[in-house]
């Protein structure tokens, strides 16, 4: 089907990045005493990396579920912002809403921000698998990782960088469009100060929301011009 | 069923469902109403940011206060953008800059 092979070709720089993030879960997971199914119901149902290697150390000091929960909230609130630009586009897809809306994580995100659909696709299908394909090649590298992650003995320090290339070609793509300029300098001088006043671990949802503010303070100048679309459809 | 076997589920559901409740919030929301034109319009404005805050978040590891000063992250990325200036083709972009990145902290930095 055309549509498979179209999400296929969208996800592979994810690919390689989730193989590799999930196979480094799974040998943390692994050396922490857990058996490879902790990792598979992880990937499956939470499907978000820096939680689930973060709660790796709580888990094993029995931690509460309180504070699980509050440092759940604060590692993921970046999701609270990436809805808005899907609403009108996800709850059109019937059954493959709720899935579509459960899924969507950083990678996702990237890729449906800057994927261009091809003449004669199906959005709705093609959209759907691109987020599955994203949700098997986490699964798959996490559950490998937790079985036989200390028995791939290459080195492959740095393929993550993947990730912040293909986040960097979205920006690029974006650039290109005029009218998106202004969001890429409230982003870029957004995460500067605050990493500067916050620290590395402390700055991305305050970025984020500091973002959020002054777009909606510049929403006037920002020229909207809605044919040149940033988004699905 | 162990305490321990008990608890582990309990985790892994409660931070299931915090991250589930985060991601549908947006959605929640604006259920089935027709959206405001300040919603639709960071509809499309936020997106960009986000990518270009989720650039720097990826490399918020690197050493910029001391020795490489970053350089190792910012000139992969520097590649990136010039290859993807240059080709337009998102696999030779991320290949380029993900090689360039795995070779310089295995030679020179």
């Amino acid at each position: 089907m055309k549509e498979i092979r179209f999400a296929f070709k969208q996800t592979v720089p994810i690919l390689f990045t989730y193989l590799f993030i999930g196979i480094a879960y799974g040998i943390l997971m692994q050396q922490a005493g857990y058996s490879p199914i902790w990792s598979f119901l992880s990937a499956l149902f939470i499907f978000a990396g820096s939680m689930q290697i973060v709660m790796i150390p709580l888990m094993q000091t029995g931690t509460s579920l309180m504070t699980l929960a509050v440092t759940t909230f604060f590692i993921n609130a970046r999701h609270l912002f990436y809805g808005i630009a899907f609403i009108e586009n996800f709850r059109k897809m019937g059954w493959k809403y709720p899935y579509m809306v459960l899924t969507l994580t950083d990678e996702t995100y990237s890729v449906l921000c800057s994927v261009k659909y091809k003449d004669g696709l199906d959005k709705e299908k093609a959209t759907f698998f691109i987020a599955l394909f994203n949700h098997c090649y986490w699964i798959a590298g996490c559950t490998l990782g937790s079985i036989a992650g200390q028995l791939l003995s290459w080195d492959m320090t740095g393929i993550e960088f993947s990730a912040t290339a293909f986040f960097t070609v979205v920006v690029i793509n974006h650039w290109k469009m005029n009218l998106a300029r202004t969001p890429i300098f409230v982003g870029a001088g957004s995460s500067i100060l605050l990493y500067i006043l916050l620290g590395a671990d402390q700055f991305l949802t305050p970025a984020l929301l500091i973002s959020l503010i002054a777009l909606i303070l510049l929403k006037d100048r920002v020229t909207m011009k809605t044919e040149g679309t940033l988004h699905v459809n | 069923m162990s305490t321990s076997t008990i608890y582990l589920i309990a985790a892994i559901a409660l931070v299931a469902l915090v991250t589930w409740g985060l991601r549908a919030f947006p959605f929640l929301v604006f259920k089935n109403r027709e959206l405001p034109p300040l919603v639709k319009y960071l509809g499309y404005v936020l997106p960009p940011a986000i990518m270009v805050i989720l650039v720097l978040h990826s490399i918020r590891n690197a050493r910029f206060g001391e020795y490489p000063y970053g350089l190792t992250e910012i000139l992969s990325i520097l590649l990136v953008i010039l290859v993807h200036l240059k080709k337009e083709n998102i696999y030779v972009s991320v290949m380029a800059g993900t090689i360039c990145y795995m070779l310089l902290i295995r030679t020179i930095f």
